[in-house]
This record gives structure tokens, C-alpha cells and sequence, in this order.
């Protein structure tokens, strides 16, 4: 039995947070009133015309950039005809054959090392209207009694970025997304939140035997709502692509919706003919042209990128470690601490949990007092360690007298106490000698209470264990 | 004579002096021009529909049914926006208001400005004054028929293929078609929108520029406009010395063109040669061969997707059906006449998968080529002469069941509006007793030199052009 590769390309829809919409001046914004955010623009109005966002056009620039794409001197919006309720105008613009954003990378970081995905093209369009189908079984227009469109959204900014055929596992791909909404996030152009539908991922997911150079039929899944649920799609069509080839079958072109509940994929109806969407380029709109100064302007403003810490903190810790501390803006803090003396591990742990816990703001912390904390953690006593985060963000704050409470680790102090437990437990010191020799947290234990929590454990568990010895 | 003034040979110049000077209050200017309307518009259907006196600081102007009015109907003269009433004005109806003019109407239109005749309006065709069993041209006839019956000042039309220019001449009015960009598109129903372009209709070159100057310039809301790059001058020379006009060999060559107007045509090139011109001919070879099939892809392609819009679900006409898909289909299908249905499916056809790069594309490419040889010729010439349309005013019913025919009406028209220039019809004589245009293309945001040529042909020939049968 021949080894398959799954072969995984991504289609990502991302809704810019501008606070107008794409080419008229209504808000973008959830939750008003059903058709309040609209205009004669975007409710396609006779005479109406276009007049596109400066801002998200900034933006996808912006973007490209930070995805290491050419930005293109002059990209082309596009008409792309079909007929819908949500379509108020019978077309949406979208750049199509001459895009702002082309030829791009992301690095993702993996166990095996790093691995470059191509990113085809990053283009601006307009999102379309959203459409309630009132009765039917199945929600969709097919069968409906009536449907309700809500103009809100139609015309909201979107940014589409489609990716080489690059990944080859689900894990992969979740790892590209989450690095990839980081990216948008801390470039401040979006909240990306797949439940919002502010992010949104189609997945074309194929095999080919290991090796193969060649791609088979991919077929397209729809409507995953999280990076988890992304993952578990494509597993699950990888899975049956391998068995329909595997039974000598052919896997053939359709479109999945994947069900959040049973996890299962399923067949959309195919249609009876292809969709020709007759795009040309849209007449009401100058070509977008940015300046070079623009674009130099916009580079020169990128922040140091996630892609790109990610890969500095996990020469230090493992990938799940480094995602954890960027994705929650927290590396810079870690690298400082580290800086100043810190153990990795030790820092990276004490920063993703205990500090992130204590609500302590990042930003406000002294890596240089946090380091001496993490250095001296096992030596203090674990209320005091807690106390002492929970004061850290505080301005002036200093660790010194926190340090000056250590355990009690000095076993001239402690071997009395020691003695002490032994004799007043002479049953379980029976017990242990006869081979029981988890009872040894029990004598630690004891020890730990009768110091009320001062002693360090260590030398407590060193102290019993030399102690109980025959 | 219709109540204070003679509205029949009354100039938009003449009638801002009256308001001016306070002979005439803008109230009374505009009752009288209603009074001319309920006389003679019975017979000529100018208008769809007119509107009382607002309180407007200076003179009427009638408006083209494909120009938005807000809280008044625009039809675009298809049945498929009956009932429409815009929220909003068009850029160019506010310009007008902010220039204090008062709308007198709305007129007729071939249905979305897709004809030669106004034959293809949904509410019946207009006739032309100087001969009512004949049409006014189109797409803008109404507009031509108001402003030539005394109905109107002047007015505004829009011009995609000739519809400004042809139904000018046809009705013995000055129409300019400006550079594309220099007037908004905002709120013109859009027929295709590469060419669309909206022009005014006068009865002299210097109304024709005043109002120009009023609805130029840069919109924010159109950003395919740009500011002018001179002011508009109102011309006043008689003279041309040192203009140089070229005569293009192969628009004279047109065996459409009728006797008639190609005597009167050959006299205004006499007479500009007279005025101190110095002419030449000129070659433009793919523009007149390669021009209209050009025209017949780029046009009825951006109006297949410019009409899509009109699905019934947000305003103008429903006709319901079971499903979202038969609502459409059947709203499109009782609400577009046949010229519509007919250039969509050309449209459809140009940009479909498999025959876009044959069709669209290619005719994107001749476009391209169109502009250039109009560029050349320019390095030579001020200003380009052809007359406006092959034939006079032509009987109601003579080519609207020949659409080929009826394109054919705008073989002399379509090729700089392709190259997006400017271009003037004035009237320079008669054939048969029925007006004749001179069409002036000029060099892309030449318009002052056409006003220039335009208004010096004007004072020369001194024309009566009202009609006879109304004087």
C-alpha cells in the first residue's frame, strides 16, 4: 500500500474593520437595525456609483506586504456578474485578473523545520448582502417561501487571499491560519473571528501517492467555523479521498459543507451548468494605482511579524510554546526576561500561565524583576511567588523582598522537623520500609504542613528519603 | 407668444438678463414655459412629466428621464422603473439647483437611452417639432423636441453613442457631448457606463457652454471625473485665423450620408474656410470602419451588466412569481422592451467564457487603437468637421423594426465617443426643410475651441431655427 499526501490550498475571506464600507461612506457594523447601514451605492441604486475606501485599499497593501507579496502598481477592479437577492447590483467588484497582492510566502514553523507557503494572490472585493430564507427545510432559497436580505454587510470590505497548494497536512493548515489571523490581527486591519464570519476559510483538499509530483481531482469544503473544525474537514475528506482511490475509485470535483455537529461532509446539489460569471473590468472605477512612496510608507511601518517570531522563540521552545506567547502578545515580554537571565522553559511557562492568570498587563511588567522571580520560583514559597505576580504589573514594582522570603531549605533548620514526622508516624514508616514507598509524599507532606509551607520541597523530599533509608 | 415672453425664440442668455434684471420673476419664467408645454406638448410628447414652479432663484431647465431627481419619478423611459422615485438628486441635478435653475421636467428617452429615435421610449415616441411625423432622434429627443418647440431654455441630455449630438441636430439645437470624466456620472441611469456621458442641449453655442461651466468639474462621488484643466470661456470671436480644422476622408466618404446634408455639410466647410480656417483632410481609417462594430461589443456588454440590477427586489417594477428566479425572470421579462432584451443578450454573448477575448477584449483593444489615430489626428488639427448624423429627421416608424438601420443613424458620432473627446453639434442649414448638424470633435478637454468654432458658424450663417411651422 502506497503512503498519500494530502495536498491542501486555502481560500481565506477576511472582513476589514474600516469604519465605512468597500465604495460608499455607510458604517460597517454588526448588530444595528435590519437595512439602517445603507445607501443608493449599496443597495444598488440606478445612478449610483462606486468610489472605493482609501483606507482598505491602505490595507490590503498593508497586508501584501507583511505576506512578502509584489504589490502590484496598478491592480484592476473587476465586475463579477451573477444574479442573487444579496447582490444588489447583479455584479460585485472584486479585483480578479489583476490583483493588488501576488507571489507571497509565509513561513510556517514546523517540528520538522520551517516550511514556506506560497500565498497566489491577496485581493480587495466587496462582501455581499445576507440573506434569510424563510421556510423550506433546508435554509437555503431552494424551497423557501420567502427571503429576507439584510443590506448591512453588502459592500463591507473584504480582503481574499488564496494560497498555493502548499500545505500537506490538516495540522499545517491549522497552524498557517493561526499564524495568518495573528498576522491580521496585529496588523489592526481586522478582528478575524471565525464565529463572526470576520474570517472565513474554504479548504481544496486532494491526494496524490507520496511523491507524486502531480495534483488529482481536489474537491472544496465550505462552512468550518473554527481552526479546529478546519482540521477535522479536511482529516475527514483526506480520509475519503485515500479511500475512494484505494477501492479504485475516482474522486470527483464537488463542494463539502462540513457539519459542526456530526462532523461529516456533505455533497452540495452539482449544478447543471458551469457558473460564467462574465467579469470584465468595472468601468466606474479608476484602476488602483498605489505611489511608491505609499507603498515604501506602508513597509516601513510593519511591525516585526508573528511568522517571523515565531520562528526566533522556537529555537528556544517547542511551537505550541512559541504560538502560545505570540498569538497572545506576550514574546517580546518572554525575550526580555530571557534577556535578562531567565531560563526559556521556565519563563516562557511562568509567562503563558501564571502571569496571563494574575491579570497582570504584559506591557507594564520589569523583565529584569519577572526574571529574578522565574530564576528563584522554586525557591520561594508558591503563595509568595503568587502574591508577588500579582503585584508585578504595579509601577515601581520590585522583587527584592519577595527573594528575601525563600523556602526554608537550609537542613539544619529542617532536620528536626524531619525527625520529628518520622517518630510521631512510626506505622507508615514500617509500611514504607516494607516496600510502600509512595508514602513518601505522605512524610513530605507533613513536613511541608508543620513549616506551613516555607520549606523547599526539594530539600524536604532529599531530607525523608535519606531519613527512611534501612 | 406665450404669456410674458416668446418662449420659442428665447435664449437660456437672454432669459438669465430678464431674471436679472427683474422684467421676468423666475416663477413667471416658469409658468410661461409650462403654458408653452400644455400648448404644443401634447403633439410632440417632450416630456413624461413636468413639475410646478419650487421657489428656484433663476431659469428652468428640462431634464432627461435617465437623470435622477429626488422625490420626482425617473423612469429612464422604461417600464421597468415605473414608480421610481429617487432619494437622491444626481450631481448634476444639484449643480443645476445650486445654480438656482428650477426643473422644469422630465423628458423622454428612448428606453435607457438605447435608440436614435426616442421610438424605443416605453411611454410612446416624441415628434419633432419641424415635422411631428417625424422623430426628434434619440436617445435624447426630448430634450431636443423641448428645446427646439420653445418647451424649454435648455436642457440636459446624456450621450453614449450620439444621444446628445444626433437628436440636436435633428431638431436644429446646439448639443455638446462633453470629454468623458468632465461631467459626474452620479445618479444617471447607467446604459454603459465607459461611455455615458452627460451633455447640455441649447439653443446657441454659449448657452450650451454656460451651462457646462455650471455642471463641469471633479465629483467626488463620480471617480472618473476630473476638474477641468481651464475655465469654460463663453466665446465671442466671429473669427477663426490659424484654426486648423481636418475634414476625415473616410466619414465624407459614407454613402450614408444623404445629398442634402453633405451640400450643407460642404458649405459650412466653405464658410469655416471663409471665417479664416485653414482645412485639410485627414485620415481616421479604423474609427470609421472599425468604430461601430467596437461600439455594438463595448456597449451592449457594460449595459448587460449595468440592467442587471433591475431584479424587482428593491424598487421600480415586480411582476411576482413562485420562486426568487421566476420573479426575476419575469420582472425582466414585462419590464424591458426589446431593445433592452436585445442588447443584453449581445452583452451576455460578448462577455461569456469562450468569446470574452474574441469579442470584448478585442473590441477594449480597437478602442485603444481608435484613441491613438484620434490622437494623431490632433497633432495636426484644432478641431476634426463631419456632419452630426447621414440624414435629416427621418419618418416616425421608418427603421424601428431594422435595428441595423437605426445603429447606423450614429456611424458619424459613435467613433470619438468611443475616444472619449468632445464633440459639438451646431446647426450649419437645411436639406428638405429639416435642420442639418455640423458635428466639431476636438482633442480630449478641447471644449473651448469647439465653442469657439461653433459660436463663430452660428453668427455667420444666422439661421432661423425655430421651427417653421411654429413661427
Amino acid at each position: 500500500m502506497s503512503t498519500w499526501e494530502p495536498v491542501i490550498g486555502l481560500e481565506i475571506h477576511v472582513q476589514l474593520k474600516t469604519r465605512t464600507k468597500m465604495f460608499c461612506r455607510c458604517r460597517v457594523g454588526f448588530g444595528a437595525e435590519e437595512n439602517s447601514q445603507t445607501c443608493p451605492v449599496c443597495l444598488g441604486f440606478p445612478g449610483a456609483l462606486p468610489v472605493p475606501n482609501r483606507t482598505a485599499i491602505e490595507w490590503v497593501v498593508k497586508l501584501g506586504l507583511a505576506l512578502g507579496c509584489e504589490i502590484a502598481a496598478r491592480a484592476v477592479f473587476a465586475r463579477k456578474n451573477y444574479f442573487y437577492p444579496d447582490l444588489s447590483k447583479g455584479y460585485q467588484i472584486s479585483q480578479y485578473d489583476l490583483p493588488s497582492c501576488v507571489n507571497g510566502t509565509m513561513i510556517v514553523s514546523l517540528a520538522e523545520g520551517q516550511h514556506e507557503i506560497g500565498i497566489v494572490r491577496a485581493h480587495l472585493e466587496e462582501d455581499a448582502a445576507k440573506n434569510v430564507h424563510v421556510g423550506g427545510r433546508t435554509g437555503r432559497i431552494g424551497g423557501a417561501e420567502y427571503t429576507l436580505v439584510d443590506y448591512n454587510r453588502g459592500g463591507t470590505p473584504l480582503v481574499e487571499i488564496v494560497t498555493a497548494p502548499d500545505l500537506h497536512s490538516a495540522e499545517e493548515a491549522k497552524r498557517f491560519l493561526q499564524l495568518l489571523r495573528q498576522t491580521i490581527v496585529e496588523l489592526g486591519i481586522s478582528d478575524a473571528e471565525m464565529e463572526k464570519g470576520t474570517l472565513r476559510v474554504d479548504a481544496n483538499v486532494s491526494v496524490r501517492p507520496a511523491g507524486s509530483e502531480v495534483l488529482r481531482t481536489r474537491s472544496e469544503i465550505k462552512n468550518m467555523n473554527s481552526f479546529t473544525h478546519i482540521a477535522r474537514g479536511i482529516d475527514a475528506e483526506v480520509a475519503r479521498q485515500i479511500e475512494v482511490w484505494e477501492s479504485g475509485g475516482e474522486v470527483e470535483q464537488h463542494t463539502y459543507d462540513f457539519d459542526v455537529g456530526s462532523g461529516a461532509l456533505t455533497a452540495r446539489r452539482t449544478k447543471e451548468e458551469a457558473d460564467d460569471y462574465r467579469y470584465f473590468p468595472e468601468p466606474d472605477l479608476a484602476p488602483v494605482e498605489p505611489s511608491a512612496e505609499l507603498v515604501d510608507r506602508l513597509r516601513f511601518e510593519l511591525p516585526e511579524l508573528p511568522a517571523a517570531r515565531i520562528a526566533r522563540v522556537m529555537k528556544t521552545l517547542d511551537h505550541d510554546r512559541a504560538l502560545v506567547l505570540v498569538t497572545g502578545g506576550l514574546d517580546r515580554l518572554w525575550e526580555a526576561t530571557v534577556a535578562a537571565g531567565a531560563d526559556g522553559v521556565a519563563a516562557s511557562n511562568v509567562i503563558a500561565n501564571q502571569l496571563v492568570a494574575s491579570g497582570a498587563r504584559p506591557g507594564a511588567v520589569d523583565p529584569t524583576e519577572l526574571a529574578k522571580l522565574v530564576d528563584a520560583r522554586e525557591r520561594i514559597p508558591r503563595a509568595t511567588f503568587a502574591e508577588a505576580l500579582g503585584k508585578i504589573g504595579d509601577h515601581g514594582f520590585s522583587a527584592e523582598p519577595y527573594l528575601a522570603l525563600e523556602s526554608v531549605s537550609d537542613t539544619s533548620e529542617l532536620e528536626p522537623i524531619v525527625d520529628a514526622v518520622i517518630a510521631a508516624n512510626s506505622a507508615q514508616v514500617e509500611q514504607y520500609r516494607g516496600g510502600k514507598e509512595g508514602l513518601l509524599g505522605f512524610f513530605v507532606g507533613q513536613v511541608m504542613k508543620e513549616t506551613k509551607g516555607q520549606a523547599d520541597p526539594r530539600v524536604v523530599n532529599e531530607l525523608v528519603r535519606a531519613r527512611l533509608a534501612p | 407668444m406665450s404669456g410674458v415672453v416668446d418662449t420659442l425664440r428665447l435664449t437660456a442668455e437672454e432669459a438669465l438678463a430678464l431674471v436679472e434684471r427683474g422684467d421676468v420673476s423666475p416663477a413667471e419664467l416658469h409658468a410661461a414655459y409650462l403654458d408653452a408645454i400644455g400648448e404644443r406638448d401634447a403633439e410632440l410628447h417632450a416630456y413624461l412629466r413636468t413639475v410646478e414652479y419650487d421657489g428656484a432663484t433663476s431659469i428652468p431647465i428640462a431634464l432627461k428621464d435617465v437623470i435622477s431627481t429626488k422625490g420626482l419619478e425617473t423612469t429612464a423611459g422604461s417600464r421597468i422603473l415605473e414608480g421610481y422615485v429617487p432619494v437622491f438628486d444626481a450631481t448634476v441635478t444639484s449643480r443645476c439647483r445650486q445654480a438656482g435653475l428650477s426643473v422644469l421636467g422630465k423628458t423622454n428617452t428612448d428606453e435607457f437611452a438605447m435608440g436614435s429615435s426616442t421610438e424605443n421610449s416605453a411611454y410612446g415616441p416624441s415628434r419633432n417639432p419641424w415635422d411631428p411625423a417625424r422623430v426628434p432622434g434619440g436617445s435624447g429627443g426630448g430634450t431636443a423636441a423641448a428645446v427646439s418647440a420653445g418647451l424649454a431654455p435648455w436642457g440636459l441630455g446624456s450621450d453614449t453613442g450620439g444621444s446628445v449630438k444626433q437628436p440636436s441636430a435633428l431638431c436644429g439645437n446646439v448639443g455638446l457631448r462633453p470629454t468623458y470624466g468632465t461631467v459626474s456620472r452620479y445618479g444617471i441611469v447607467a446604459f454603459a457606463s465607459s461611455l455615458d456621458q452627460v451633455g447640455p442641449v441649447a439653443k446657441t453655442v454659449r448657452d450650451v457652454a454656460l451651462l457646462y461651466r455650471i455642471v463641469s468639474g471633479r465629483d467626488p462621488a463620480d471617480s472618473t471625473t476630473v476638474e477641468l484643466s481651464e475655465p469654460v470661456e463663453l466665446p465671442t470671436s466671429e473669427r477663426l485665423d490659424g484654426l486648423r480644422v481636418g475634414v476625415p476622408r473616410q466619414a465624407v466618404a459614407l454613402e450614408a450620408i444623404e445629398p442634402g446634408v453633405r451640400a450643407a455639410f460642404h458649405s459650412s466647410l466653405a464658410l469655416l474656410g471663409e471665417l479664416g480656417a485653414e482645412l485639410d483632410e485627414c485620415d481616421l481609417p479604423l474609427s470609421f470602419d472599425y468604430g461601430m462594430p467596437c461600439y455594438y461589443l463595448i456597449a451592449p456588454a457594460e449595459a448587460s451588466s449595468n440592467l442587471a440590477r433591475y431584479d424587482g427586489v428593491r424598487y421600480g417594477r415586480r411582476s411576482d412569481g413562485a420562486t426568487y428566479r421566476e420573479t426575476v425572470e419575469r420582472t425582466r421579462d414585462d419590464g424591458f422592451g426589446d431593445e433592452p432584451k436585445r442588447r443584453i443578450m449581445l452583452g451576455t454573448y460578448a462577455l461569456s467564457a469562450g468569446y470574452y477575448d474574441a469579442y470584448y477584449g478585442q473590441a477594449q483593444k480597437v478602442r485603444t487603437l481608435l484613441v491613438r489615430e484620434h490622437a494623431a489626428a490632433f497633432e495636426r488639427f484644432d478641431v476634426l468637421a463631419t456632419p452630426t448624423s447621414p440624414t435629416v429627421a427621418f419618418p416616425l416608424g421608418d427603421k424601428a423594426a431594422d435595428p441595423l438601420a437605426m445603429y447606423a443613424c450614429d456611424l458619424l458620432t459613435i467613433p470619438s465617443c468611443l475616444a472619449g473627446l468632445p464633440g459639438l453639434s451646431v446647426p450649419c442649414g437645411f436639406s428638405e426643410g429639416l435642420p442639418v448638424g455640423l458635428q466639431l470633435v476636438g482633442p480630449q478637454f478641447g471644449e473651448n475651441a469647439l465653442f469657439r468654432a461653433g459660436h463663430a458658424v452660428e453668427r455667420a450663417l444666422e439661421l432661423d431655427l425655430v421651427p417653421e411651422r411654429l413661427r
